[in-house]
């Protein structure tokens, strides 16, 4: 779903280095992307492939030490080199967040309806009261039953699923432009986790809230995303409309991730998955050079000695970073769908 | 020639840890060279099941017999001769592997404790192939876990469990802490092993795309009991239990076409408490289809094929309602 209107969230060539002991980490290496109103993108990749990195840095939410440059545009108003104060009244207001593990997010000594309430007396000077029963209209929204009663219990009497939906309460309280969860279903189980997606899904449709969901899980994406970025060592690698990029995956590590998950009705018996040799790389600077070549199928010299471009490989508004893109036949998926 | 006995017969298990009634009367039959996958959601007491089978814990009640023999009760010293016949692989390789040990003592430690006096040397020449066979390079031998990734370690945790050539192998989300690309190499890795060697594995997980690639049976477990077991084929194509349904239409597909053709089965958050089940089917109080009797009448056991389903509105022939096509206001009031 794009729509020709300014994206409520610009990113342009972020990029973020971090000094550890043994020398600079780069973590995300020129990341530009565009938030349409109303719009789900999905961004995936494995661990340390800097998803959640990037998520942080867009609210000034990384440590101190963190070396942020580029630009990140919410609404016009530029957040990279904000002032803590500028940031502090844009989070939560217009960027709010909802994390993997909503027990270790929420307070233990306070009830789900004082710390929505919090969001509310803080950032919209409202009275306690009001808080309280605006509370219980955040509940209803995200599906929790009986929500008169349940904003007097305090998160361990929730399960988990209901905690999430508390998160998420919490962080659509003041009608934020943008949300941005991070691995919002990993530590749920499948019945609780179709739940959770369908709520971030009215809250789209309700509010236009624009969402950057962040997962592993390619499931997850192909039930929500409208748009997908595949991240790899720091760098978007491929970016495409949901159905394009199952369908024709371009880049070599997104045709990868998606033939290395077991398709419906194939058997060991029958059948290998693929595998991606190595590891992740944690690169010290990043080089002018493809980094997945040493786990790809299809590296050469060129690859080593020249960063590849994100360009346009046809279709709609798919990009990929790729010297030697994946031909555009039948994937295994497509295949397995016959 | 009497016939050879199942690598795993599970009877009537119980296990409960003071109150909490996490296993409520488990049985399950594996025979020798299959793959039963153990389905079902955080809570439902699959990972005690295993636990009970390698007796970690000793189980309150029922019997847990491996290639014929009664463990549920052996003391530890009467015990030690049958653990080389049964091994498990833990989800999270870090925190199973000793960070102190090198891998090679750590692959050859089920050896040491078999009561093998054996030299340095013919260990590792033992450990060698170990490796080889997990795809790992014998150097590996002389590292230390810490210096290995998440894939190479849970390697190591396959190869130590493999070692004492065990009949049943116990394999508890042995992917689930691993990246997608790595998931697919331990997932190939178990199932080559799995075909050259033989063993019967109960593969625990809540993964079910991992469990339709690489079982040939399914028991699918809620809150302590087992509600549907069958061959991977029928439970896929035919579940019978609306549990099992509800969990299938659950898992999202990675393709978006079909995804958003789906419709899943909306089931309430929460799972009830172990502590205080629900009276009668103890899926009742989420069920989309659950009736008067559900809560008065524990359900029958209906056999389906080899497996069976445990549901009133299951029929004697297998067939019964589909929670995915019920009236969806039903379903989701």
């Amino acid at each position: 779903m794009t729509t020709a209107s300014a994206p409520v969230l610009e990113i342009r060539d972020l990029s973020v280095s971090f000094p550890t002991e043994t020398g600079t980490v780069s973590a995300v290496d020129g990341v530009s992307l565009d938030l349409a109103a109303g719009e789900i993108v999905g961004m995936v990749g494995e661990s340390g492939c800097g998803k959640s990195v990037t998520a942080m840095s867009l609210a000034g939410l990384l440590p101190g030490s963190a070396r942020v440059t580029g630009s990140v545009r919410l609404d016009g108003t530029q957040l990279v080199g904000a002032r803590e104060s500028a940031l502090r009244r844009v989070r939560g207001r217009e960027i709010a967040y909802i994390f993997q593990e909503p027990m270790t997010s929420l307070n233990p000594v306070l009830s789900v309806g004082r710390q929505i309430g919090e969001v509310l007396q803080v950032h919209e000077r409202m009275s306690r009261r009001a808080a309280r029963a605006r509370a219980v209209e955040l509940l209803t929204l995200v599906g929790i039953p009986s929500a008169a009663q349940r904003v007097d219990s305090y998160p361990h009497q929730l399960s988990g699923g209901m905690r999430q939906r508390v998160m998420i309460a919490m962080a659509v309280a003041c009608g934020p432009k943008v949300l941005v969860a991070d691995e919002p279903t990993t530590a749920l189980d499948v019945t609780v986790q179709a739940g959770i997606l369908q709520v971030l899904r009215d809250l789209r449709d309700r509010l236009g809230t624009s969402v950057l969901i962040i997962t592993h899980d390619l499931g997850v994406i192909a039930d929500i995303a409208d748009r997908v970025v595949v991240m790899y060592a720091g760098r978007v690698v491929e970016r495409a409309p949901a159905d394009d990029l199952f369908a024709q995956p371009r880049h070599r590590y997104t045709a990868g991730l998606l033939s290395a998950s077991p398709q419906p009705g194939r058997h060991a018996g029958t059948d290998r998955l693929t595998e991606i040799p190595g590891l992740v790389p944690v690169l010290a600077s990043q080089p002018d050079a493809c980094t997945f070549a040493d786990r790809c199928p299809a590296a050469d010299e060129q690859c080593r000695a020249a960063a590849p471009p994100l360009e346009d490989v046809g279709g709609t508004d798919h990009v990929a970073a790729c010297w030697h893109p994946c031909a555009t036949a039948p994937t295994a998926a497509q295949e397995a769908n016959r | 020639m009497t016939p050879q006995p199942n690598a795993l017969e599970i009877a009537d298990l119980v296990m409960h840890f003071g109150p909490v009634r996490a296993v409520d009367g488990v049985s399950l039959t594996i025979p020798r060279g299959r793959v039963t996958a153990l389905v079902g959601e955080s809570g439902s007491g699959k990972s005690t099941v295993g636990r009970c089978v390698v007796r970690l814990v000793e189980p309150t009640a029922g019997t847990v017999r491996i290639a014929g023999t009664d463990v549920t009760h052996l003391s530890r010293r009467r015990l030690r001769p049958h653990r080389g016949a049964v091994s498990i692989v833990f989800q999270d390789p870090a925190a199973s592997l000793d960070p102190r040990m090198l891998v090679g003592e750590i692959v050859a430690e089920p050896l040491r404790l078999a009561g093998k006096r054996i030299s340095r040397r013919e260990r590792d020449a033992r450990v060698a192939p170990q490796l080889e066979r997990v795809g790992l390079r014998a150097e590996v031998a002389r590292r230390y876990p810490h210096e290995l990734s998440g894939g190479q370690r849970q390697r190591v945790s396959i190869a130590r469990a493999l070692i004492s050539e065990p009949m049943l192998l116990i394999a508890d989300e042995p992917t689930s802490a691993l990246d997608v690309s790595v998931q697919a190499s331990v997932l190939n890795l178990l199932a080559d092993l799995q075909r050259d060697i033989g063993f019967a594995c109960l593969f625990i997980t809540h993964d079910l795309s991992a469990v339709e690639y690489l079982a040939d049976d399914i028991a699918v477990m809620y809150l302590g009991q087992l509600v549907e077991t069958g061959s991977r084929e029928r439970i896929f194509a035919r579940p019978a239990h609306p549990y099992t349904q509800a969990l299938l239409s659950a898992a999202p597909v990675a393709d978006p076409v079909r995804q958003r053709h789906r419709q899943p089965v909306l089931l309430g958050d929460d799972l009830p408490s172990a502590l205080d089940p629900p009276s009668g089917c103890r899926f009742r109080t989420r069920c989309p289809l659950a009736f008067d009797r559900c809560a008065t009448e524990v359900p029958a056991q209906t056999a389906i094929g080899d497996g069976m389903a445990a549901c009133h509105l299951v029929r004697p022939d297998g067939t019964g309602p589909d929670v995915r096509t019920a009236d969806p206001s039903e379903v989701l009031s």
